[in-house]
């Protein structure tokens, strides 16, 4: 299943947790340090560095790019350090967020109120998925070197939804698939 | 006494950042080949293959298997023979790191104070573990250290009284706690006695031992055994979206401990736990 950006509505409504998708389109960086100054920004400006309506964020910082590559390697940080941010950004419009790991449940509330989905990527392919960047450009926060804001054009990037926007969580329902006492 | 220039301990450093993080440790790539063969969860098969594939990628490109490329944590061997010249020792190992970071094309991911939080922006500095020996050899291990497993990692200290039940108990609670979160299939070091501190730090060392090797001692190696069952028995499995492979090895060190304490530390790692080893 493709995965498009803008990324509206209508598509986030139709994907459900489970569901193997690849995206391809603009998706900007931001992590810890990024959010906080965003937020910041925000409070005191009423904007953030890029319009964050039916767009998708990946919470990562890359390597640096070798000489002639876009990006170097670039896989998902842990998502839960973004919890205390991704409410407000949710009710401000973003769509999507790329992690991994567990989130809390205003997040999760955030994301069935305002139509927001939450990707996986594979922690720890980094190789594998800067081969699904073709441009990498910094946008904001360069001062904060890895955790700057980058803007990504992605192709056909991997990603599997683990919280739709019903708030089915793969985390909850997958493991007990597997358990045994 | 044998004289070591500190420039070749910088030297050996720098190469050891960039071969630690861009080579995936043999134990560790077969057993994520094995662990395709026996893995029940096509989604878990499927992560699997993409790690081994990434392992690849990184090799051939020389980049980055992840791109936390961590804090680069040294642990010095000395032997009591050896005398360095030509500059500090602490100095040397730092510029090491700076210079593979660099080099490497490796992330900065150090920040010079923890509530200040403003990027080095050249890895420094390392944690540096020294332990003087017998010899005038160095013995150097560089294992740098991601932070998304880092943080799931805990210390208890527990009661003589909670005996290797309660121990048990703690280390697989932590494995559950940690879940998806550490980029699972992951390492599990364990540090048991000792103090407060010395815990911590055989946990660390804990993960420097390959990946299918067990204890010599008789109680720890079952201890090891039973908790692997158990750990890949939680149905957390690759990335946490369920399977049989939560975990690829259980490492426990002991230490004498106190008569009022049994400290149990757990240091968690990702399927990656890089280190590199060289003899100078």
């Amino acid at each position: 299943m493709n995965v498009s950006v803008p990324f509206t509505k209508e598509q986030a409504q139709r994907l459900k947790a489970g569901d193997v998708v690849t995206i391809s389109g603009v998706i900007y960086t931001a992590r810890d340090a990024a959010h906080k100054r965003m937020l910041e920004d925000y409070e005191k400006t009423g904007k953030f560095p890029f319009d964050v309506e039916n767009q998708i964020v990946y919470y990562a910082g890359p390597a640096p790019a070798k000489p002639n590559r876009p990006i170097g390697s670039v896989g998902p940080t842990t998502s839960y350090r973004m919890d205390a941010y991704s409410p407000m950004l949710l009710k401000c419009g973003l769509r999507g967020m790329i992690g991994k790991g567990e989130r809390n449940q205003e997040v999760i509330e955030a994301m069935k109120e305002n139509t927001g989905v939450y990707f996986g990527a594979t922690g720890g392919a980094g190789a594998l998925l800067a081969n699904h960047v073709v441009s990498a450009q910094v946008i904001a926060y360069e001062d904060l070197g890895a955790e700057a804001i980058r803007e990504l054009v992605v192709k056909d990037f991997p990603a599997i939804v683990i919280i739709d926007s019903k708030g089915n969580n793969l985390y909850q329902t997958e493991p007990l698939k597997y358990k045994i006492d | 006494m044998r004289e070591i220039s500190v420039k070749m301990i910088t030297q050996a450093i720098a190469q050891m950042c960039i071969t630690a993080n861009c080579c995936l440790n043999d134990d560790v790539y077969n057993a994520l080949e094995e662990a395709k063969k026996t893995e029940h969860s096509p989604v878990g098969k499927e992560i699997l293959s993409q790690l081994t594939k990434n392992a690849d990628i990184a090799l051939q490109n020389q980049m980055p298997i992840c791109q936390d490329t961590g804090m680069a944590i040294i642990f010095l061997e000395i032997g009591q023979e050896v005398h360095f010249v030509g500059g500090v020792l602490e100095d040397a190992v730092n510029e090491g790191v700076r210079e593979g970071y660099e080099k490497g094309y490796l992330r900065k991911s150090v920040v010079s104070d923890p509530f200040l939080r403003v990027n080095t922006k050249d890895n420094t500095p390392a944690i540096i573990h020294t332990k003087i020996v017998a010899g005038d050899k160095v013995s150097i291990t560089v294992a740098p250290k991601g932070f998304g497993s880092e943080n799931m990692s805990r210390i208890y200290m527990m009661k003589p009284s909670d005996g290797m039940e309660g121990a048990k108990r703690v280390i697989l609670e932590t494995v559950k706690q940690a879940g998806p979160n550490p980029c699972p299939p992951m390492v599990v070091g364990v540090g048991c006695g000792g103090s407060f501190e010395m815990s911590a730090y055989l946990a660390k060392k804990a993960l420097l031992r390959p990946i299918g090797s067990h204890s010599e001692k008789e109680h720890i190696r079952k201890m090891e055994e039973e908790l692997l069952w158990k750990m890949n028995h939680t149905g957390i499995g690759p990335q946490g979206l369920g399977g049989r492979t939560t975990v690829l090895g259980v490492n426990i060190e002991t230490y004498p401990t106190h008569i009022a304490g049994m400290p149990i530390a757990i240091n968690i790692s990702c399927h990656v736990t890089r280190h590199c080893h060289k003899v100078i």
